[in-house]
């Protein structure tokens, strides 16, 4: 078989990701002298219509197949949906096909990563020659982890850092033609269409009677044309609506036809077409100025959390992720599901979930608000569980982004400011105060004065029975008392964060790790180069000798990370007994062993670097089966789960 | 450390290793130097073997477990009987944390009832420094209630009850949480700290605290207790002359608590935090006179006054309206411009300000006045709090290096013919003397 390879080359292009034609290398380099060319996609019925769950998201996808396929047979290919698992069914392909090269994009996340690999040992037991490319984020993630010295960056300011360092992303590359294909041809067999065939919605058991027009049609000519619209008529509209840094207040809530995330999402738009467009277009709304890294905010973020989980399989959970902090979640499914089917007596969270569940998509200051008001906010449920939500309805939540968004909006990871809390009230009245959007999604309420839109449960009866909506009755009464949850949400995050950043005293402030701190601390614990940001170290070394001692473990901190962030856990010190308050200033720092015992004998709350040397010693000598560092991880392991071992010094 | 333990524990472990190395000179065993020579001596003799740790000196061992969390401590309480006599050495309980969980209701696990048993069996009595993290249900409220009713034979110096979700112990009987939280005063005799937020602790159940600690009792934090009167309070700052730290709710300050707590009799106050909480729309708020303001700053000129608002914008009228003596400000939700204004004009003392969210206008002139007149302000977060760039440079320009936390979104930055988002991270940095930006939330 692989004689015959070397003289007629069969190639199958996988689609995962990445669902166009355009700007995607691995399918330019399946039609690259191939005589024979097929495109496949795995789709697992399995995994759609068993209940009506994320139809939104199944619909686009099917969009996107279509829309391929219809791509694909003007080129007189057409796309082969396959029904099943790859790892399953590749193996037969091989051999039916007699396929010589496989090709796909670069998929950075763990999950993928894992499949890939199992992938690629199939095809090289089959002699299948493997070609992968990276088209889904704009660089190879992997060097900026490199660049970072080896660890993700932890702060999207680092992150800009080092991305404005490197080169720009490669340009795009021309879509598949028919001129790229030559000679290649996509043998078609007559049974194709029940085969292969795009399945229909209802084929996969969704119902699809009660169903909307989709807000957001999937499919990459919808992603093309949804590009070119920036640069018609309205162009300046289109850059105040999609560029301009966001505002708190007159921000379009509404789905637009110029959105384009979802189609990031499914690669239907490729992030360096977008982004080359985007300086393009910013050059004509902007003549002058040159465009700052801010431009592309959106692009980065999203490329800052697949860079951040690239490396991290439990980057979609607390337990087990080291970037994550612990913290004590309430487990209430009963709060969950008024959440997530819109019932929380919010008018203003309501409408977003609606919104998200009937279009598939919400602004991001309304992923903030509701996201806040599920975790640090209101409910304190765990992030994990909204992001399941979004998972399931929001058609833009890739993996990574969803996940880091998440950590980030409950403040568990990547944004610690925990005080800025989003009322439920009063920032949609900020941002709509009028309220037409809660009247769109919440008919119910749509008789409402604007004075009681956002509180309808503080309007008088008579208000009430005349807008023919009593609370509780025809719409829920809140479900939390926000100012008493807020109280008791911040209380708890100070706690959280004062333990973690040992600091004694009764600054809420000081607890709050500063964006930029956290870029020296993260650095000084990866061994990295010195960040641009070393003003405030030195004031700290001059002044605050107590909190040096706590950085100066930059090298054992290294190997220790994992650990520290383990540790953070909950074990909230209960109190501060000996709360040394002080006019001086409190800054924080990453502690070596937040999680570590105070200990009321010995003067220090924390050992000494010779202490723990020695400890590591004792470790060593322990036997020649257990180097001293073999039993890191172990170590970790124990100390998660360990509940149990904290104190307080009296 | 205990001696007696020690000294308890020593014959066991010097008859296993008599019996091990053959030796037959039971003084060379006395003090640690010496133990640590014999350590070693079978690894010279016997080349290759390694050490025998069961002969590590109780002191050492000591030394290590409290540097190992409990779970290490039980793994290696099992290597052999030295090290389990170890694990239960007195200095090594007094700290515990009690987590309560129940797995309906958190993602945490708790402290296994084994443990929880084998402490109250064994190691009650070497309780000192004891708290307890409850989750949202009441089932574990109600643990820890139970545990707080076996702790007859201990004396804490310390207890914490913590909710680390709704609050639970709300949601017990009275009757129930106030018998088992009588237990560990009517018991401890000195206790220093207690942690009570949010339960249902009453007046009477104060009285017996006060009966019993009166001398000891220097730290009390029982914000969100209803239960409590104002009366119930004052008997406490009455007699608990040793009070530094005191966080309650603003219906128990009372002008009668502060010149309580400001009695000759009384040492200096630490801190004081107050939360204002409403309870309901349109509530209104007693007023402090300023006069006993006055005098707490009088008795404890270093005394630090924190104070958490969660109210409606409409409920602030009583406050701010006479200099007041905070240090430490958070408006947990919208507050007004004009109460922004009064906090400039009657807040001297103020540190740290942190405002969640204001009205539709910027915030400008409300924080250039705050600069001008809290001279000691070094810390200030603003959350949905428009300021207009040129203003907000200014505000930092007044305040220079003082400001050691400053935290604003960038979102609600407002640029203006003077400054740009992207020029303001310089312009604010250059007067700060270090590198700063403007907080982010990731947009999507």
């Amino acid at each position: 078989m692989s004689v015959s390879s070397i003289s007629s080359v069969s190639s199958v292009h996988w689609f995962r990701k990445g669902l166009r034609l355009h700007d995607n290398p691995a399918l330019l380099e399946a039609a690259r002298g191939s005589h024979t060319l097929r495109c496949v996609y795995f789709l697992d019925p399995w995994f759609a219509g068993a209940s009506n769950r994320g139809v939104n998201r199944w619909r686009f996808l099917l969009q996107c197949l279509e829309d391929l396929d219809s791509s694909l047979r003007k080129l007189n290919s057409c796309l082969f949906v396959i029904r099943g698992q790859p790892a399953n069914i590749f193996p037969r392909l091989f051999k039916e096909w007699k396929v010589s090269r496989l090709t796909f994009e670069c998929d950075s996340e763990p999950f993928g990563k894992e499949r890939d690999a199992a992938i690629k040992k199939l095809a090289s037991e089959a002699g299948v020659e493997v070609i992968v490319k990276t088209s889904h984020t704009l660089h190879d993630l992997d060097r900026i982890t490199e660049l970072n010295g080896g660890q993700p960056p932890l702060t999207y300011k680092r992150f800009q850092t080092l991305v404005s360092s490197m080169e720009p992303p490669e340009p795009p590359l021309e879509p598949l033609t028919r001129e790229l294909l030559g000679n290649c041809v996509t043998p078609i067999s007559a049974n194709h269409r029940e085969r292969y065939g795009v399945p229909l919605l209802d084929e996969l058991g969704f119902d699809t009677e009660s169903l909307d027009p989709a807000v957001w049609p999937g499919g990459e000519s919808e992603a093309l044309m949804r590009l070119e619209r920036h640069f018609g008529p309205d162009s300046n509209t289109a850059w105040k609506e999609n560029f301009e840094r966001p505002k708190m207040s007159s921000s379009p809530l509404l789905a637009s036809p110029l959105g384009l995330s979802p189609y990031l999402r499914f690669g239907c738009l490729s992030c360096r077409l977008f982004y080359y467009k985007l300086t393009e277009l910013h050059n004509k709304v902007k003549k002058n100025a040159s465009p700052s890294i801010s431009l592309y905010d959106k692009l980065l973020w999203r490329e800052f959390f697949y860079t951040a989980a690239s490396n991290n399989p439990r980057f979609d959970r607390m337990e087990g992720n080291p970037i994550c902090i612990r913290i004590p979640w309430d487990r209430n499914p009963e709060a969950l599901a008024k959440w997530a089917e819109a019932k929380t007596g919010f008018p203003w969270i309501d409408a977003i979930m609606t919104q998200l569940r009937q279009e598939g998509w919400i602004h991001h200051l309304a992923r903030h608000a509701v996201a806040c008001f599920l975790t640090r906010g209101d409910l304190w449920i765990s992030w994990e569980e909204g992001m399941k939500v979004f998972e399931e309805l929001l058609l833009d939540a890739d993996w990574s982004v969803n996940a880091g968004s998440w950590l980030s909006h409950s403040c568990s990871s990547f944004f610690q400011q925990f005080f800025h809390c989003y009322c439920p009230v009063g920032f949609g009245r900020r941002i709509d105060p009028n309220g037409d959007f809660i009247r769109r999604y919440l008919p119910v309420l749509r008789d409402f004065p604007a004075k009681f839109i956002y509180d309808p449960w503080n309007a008088p009866d008579d208000v009430q029975r005349a807008a023919k909506c009593v609370i509780g009755v025809d719409y829920p009464k809140p479900m939390v008392n926000h100012a008493e949850a807020s109280r008791l949400n911040i209380e708890r995050m100070r706690q959280i964060y004062q333990q973690l950043s040992r600091y004694r005293g009764l600054s809420l402030l000081a607890t709050v790790p500063s964006n930029h701190m956290e870029v020296v601390g993260a650095n000084e614990s990866q061994g990295a180069t010195a960040p641009p940001t070393c003003w405030r170290t030195h004031s700290s070394t001059s002044s605050h000798t107590g909190v040096r001692r706590e950085q100066q473990g930059a090298s054992r901190a290294r190997h220790s990370i994992t650990r520290q962030r383990h540790a953070l856990s909950h074990r909230t010190s209960p109190y501060t007994i000996q709360s040394d308050l002080t006019e001086r200033s409190h800054e924080f720092a990453i502690p070596k062993q937040p999680g570590r015992l105070i200990w009321p004998a010995g003067g220090g709350t924390r050992r000494s670097e010779k202490e723990e040397a020695g400890l590591n010693r004792c470790h060593g000598d322990d036997g020649p089966s257990s180097s001293s560092s073999a039993p890191k991880a172990q170590d970790d392991e124990k100390m998660q789960e360990d509940a149990e071992g904290v104190a307080f010094c009296s | 450390m205990s001696n007696t333990q020690n000294s308890s524990l020593r014959p066991s472990r010097m008859k296993r290793r008599l019996s091990r190395d053959g030796e037959d000179s039971p003084s060379s065993c006395e003090g640690p130097t010496d133990s640590c020579k014999r350590v070693r001596q079978p690894t010279v003799d016997s080349g290759d073997l390694p050490p025998d740790w069961a002969c590590l000196p109780q002191e050492i061992l000591l030394h290590i477990f409290q540097f190992l969390p409990l779970l290490d401590r039980a793994f290696a309480s099992q290597v052999c009987r030295g090290w389990n006599e170890a694990f239960h050495m007195p200095e090594l309980w007094r700290c515990f944390e009690f987590e309560l969980n129940q797995p309906a209701s958190s993602y945490l696990k708790a402290t296994h009832p084994d443990l929880i048993k084998q402490i109250i069996k064994r190691h009650s009595n070497h309780l000192q420094y004891v708290s307890f993290k409850v989750d949202s249900s009441t089932e574990s409220a109600e643990a820890a209630c139970d545990i707080l009713s076996q702790l007859v034979n201990c004396s804490l110096k310390t207890l914490g009850l913590i909710s680390t979700a709704r609050p639970s112990f709300m949601e017990l009987p009275k009757s129930h949480f106030i018998s088992a939280l009588t237990v560990v005063f009517v018991n401890s005799k000195s206790l220093s700290s207690l942690k009570i937020d949010d339960t249902p602790v009453d007046d009477p159940s104060l009285k017996v605290l006060v009966a019993n600690n009166s001398d000891t009792l220097k730290l009390l934090k029982m914000s969100s207790c209803p239960h409590v009167s104002p009366a119930g309070i004052l008997c406490v700052a009455d007699q608990c002359h040793g009070l530094r730290e005191l966080a309650l709710n603003y219906h128990l300050l009372s002008d009668e608590l502060l010149l309580a707590l400001s009695s000759e009799k009384h040492v200096h106050l630490e801190h004081l935090r107050i939360d204002v909480v409403s309870e309901n729309p349109g509530q209104q708020f007693h007023t402090i006179k300023k006069s006993s303001w006055d005098a707490m700053v009088r008795h404890s000129p270093k005394f630090n006054l924190v104070m958490y608002f969660f109210l409606y914008e409409d409920e602030f009228g009583p406050f701010f309206r006479d200099e007041i003596p905070v240090t430490h400000l958070y408006f947990g939700r919208s507050v007004s411009k004009e109460v922004l204004g009064r906090v400039g004009m009657n807040c001297p003392r103020l540190v740290e300000l942190v405002v969640c969210a204001n009205g539709l206008r910027p915030l400008d002139e409300e924080l250039i006045r705050i600069a001008e007149r809290c001279q000691h302000l070094s810390a200030i977060g603003l959350g949905e709090c428009e300021v207009s760039c040129s203003a907000f440079v200014e505000f930092v320009k007044m305040c220079g290096r003082r400001l050691s936390q400053l935290s604003i979104m960038e979102e609600v930055l407002i640029p203006d013919h003077k400054y740009s988002l992207d020029e303001i991270h310089w312009e604010v940095s250059k007067h700060l003397g270090r590198v700063w930006f403007p907080d982010m939330m990731p947009t999507w």
